[in-house]
């Protein structure tokens, strides 16, 4: 490996953690904003013009409360539970492609921090990693109300990753292969959206599930359960979760935009070239995963939560058959296609 | 029973139908509900820079009045305290000397005044029971105070300054003072 590719590299990793962060720290902005204008209220408007500098002065709240643990907790296990959950909503984004090449400096520069041919593979394992997070965490704090969080969680998210699964995989059958990069580009003059909306469909919700966001937010509803997972948790480690919620969501946004809306790929984008193209497919892509948080954040702030039988009876007997007949179609009909009959 | 209301709903368990379990339908709805929210005017009054109109008959903070010379109308007859519900109002009362009838109206003036404005209820039954048009309730807010004692208001918070008389004329419609 040459320096300037690692140095290329470390330059993209560094840009994509900040990103991410920034993104996250003003998703919450966004999202108090949004949930007012819903409700008929401001939001906030005193940290800095219209509220801007709102993230920052929760940050600076979240590190000066007391960061306390539970005499009956497990130390460590209490102290890995948010690290978890923030590491593996930060890492997906590795695969991500962000746009087209950019070429600065005499360099190609792939705007995609690993282009591994297995990417979709990767982003199910690291989202499977995530129920850890929550699961250690609630766990860890010894309270029962944290346990049951956890327990939802896991439960929950055990459930909806088999539809979310074979939805996705209806959409590699489309691409035929399992990067991320190949899917993006194989999307050039259609996006996977007119092939597959129910996949589409099956897998937006399942995306809320694996976020826990409402109207699936189980694992932490407050007028059950206190905090539910984080019921036990104070100051930064509280503030890690939370940002860990808002980082899973612009990633899985990302992934969103990727699989159905074709990524960085916008109508009558064979007219530009070059750097101009690239950074209109960061723009497009940008605007297609500020859509998706819109969206998500809209349903958030629009249904009630289910209950907990209604989330299972939804994952195991609606979208999971409904799943698997939409990828028996979609293989019949790629099949009938290639000639195999 | 007729019903009291138009929008009375007749409750029934019946199990949903196939179009109610998809859920899609309804929750589209409910978000093009809350989408035109998003676009209505707010209601919001921002406080510190926009006040919210006080009305004219509004209970704050009193005043104790003087008179067109600058002489305070009180004479501490203590019917304020009696009338008090709250038992708010304590004063002590004193002879008004020679060469102070520029500082007193009445042979008798009240030497403290002092109302504790956390027992206040605000009732204006002071101001009611008031025979000399002494005190009244104005439209200014008794602020907040970390300090319990700092809320028992004595004659220097209480008693209008002469040169930044407080307007009471919203108040003023008693009728039990011919106009001088």
């Amino acid at each position: 490996m040459d320096t300037a590719l690692l140095i290329e590299k470390s330059i993209l990793v560094v840009l994509l953690f900040l990103v991410s962060l920034g993104a996250a720290a003003y998703m919450t902005y966004f999202e108090r904003k949004l949930a007012a204008w819903i409700q008929d209220r401001v939001g906030p408007d005193r940290a800095g013009p219209f509220g801007i500098l709102q993230p920052i002065a929760d940050g600076v709240k979240m590190f000066l409360k007391e960061d306390f643990i539970p005499a009956k907790a497990d130390k460590w296990l209490f102290i890995i539970g948010p690290g978890l959950a923030m590491f593996t909503a930060l890492i997906t984004s590795a695969v991500v492609p962000w746009g087209p090449k950019l070429h600065l400096f005499g360099r190609d520069i792939a705007l995609q921090v690993a282009d591994i041919n297995i990417g979709i593979l990767y982003v199910f394992g690291v989202i499977s990693i995530g129920v850890y997070g929550i699961m250690i965490g609630g766990w860890a704090s010894n309270n029962k109300y944290s346990l049951y969080g956890a327990i939802r969680a896991s439960s929950q998210m055990i459930s909806y990753e088999l539809a979310m699964g074979v939805s996705a995989i209806t959409i590699v059958l489309l691409s035929g292969s399992l990067s991320l990069n190949a899917i993006v580009e194989s999307q050039k003059d259609v996006w996977n959206i007119c092939y597959q909306p129910v996949a589409f469909l099956i897998f937006f919700i399942c995306a809320l599930a694996e976020l826990n966001r409402a109207p699936f937010d189980l694992p932490e509803c407050e007028s059950e359960l206190v905090g539910g997972y984080h019921t036990e948790y104070s100051s930064m480690k509280l503030g890690l979760y939370l940002f860990a919620e808002y980082t899973s969501m612009f990633v899985s946004s990302a992934i969103m935009a990727i699989l159905f809306f074709g990524g960085y790929n916008f109508p009558g984008m064979s007219h530009f070239s070059g750097n101009t193209l690239a950074i209109l497919g960061i723009a497009a892509f940008a605007t297609k995963i500020f859509i998706f948080i819109f969206v998500i954040m809209w349903i958030r702030w629009t249904i009630p939560r289910f209950r907990f039988d209604q989330l299972m009876h939804l994952g195991w007997k609606s979208l999971l058959p409904l799943s698997l007949v939409n990828l028996l179609v979609t293989g019949l009909v790629i099949a009938f296609k290639n000639g195999w009959f | 029973m007729e019903s009291l209301t138009n929008r009375k709903k007749v409750v029934s368990d019946k199990p949903m139908t196939l179009w109610e379990k998809i859920y899609l339908p309804a929750i589209i709805s409910g978000m093009i509900t809350t989408m035109r929210h998003m676009f209505r005017k707010r209601k919001t009054i921002k406080y510190p820079e926009e006040v919210r109109e006080f009305a004219p008959v509004y209970r704050g903070q009193h005043v104790l009045k003087r008179d067109e010379q600058g002489r305070e109308n009180c004479t501490a007859c203590g019917l304020c305290a009696v009338a008090c519900p709250a038992e708010a109002i304590t004063m002590t009362a004193e002879e008004r000397k020679r060469g102070e009838e520029h500082l007193y109206r009445e042979e008798k003036y009240a030497a403290t005044y002092e109302i504790n404005m956390l027992r206040c209820i605000f009732c204006g039954l002071c101001e009611e029971a008031c025979p000399k048009e002494a005190i009244f309730l104005t439209d200014r807010l008794v602020p907040t105070y970390f300090e319990r004692d700092n809320f028992t208001y004595g004659k220097d918070k209480l008693v209008e300054s002469l040169d930044e008389r407080i307007d009471i004329t919203k108040r003023q419609h008693t009728g039990k003072r011919t106009q001088i």
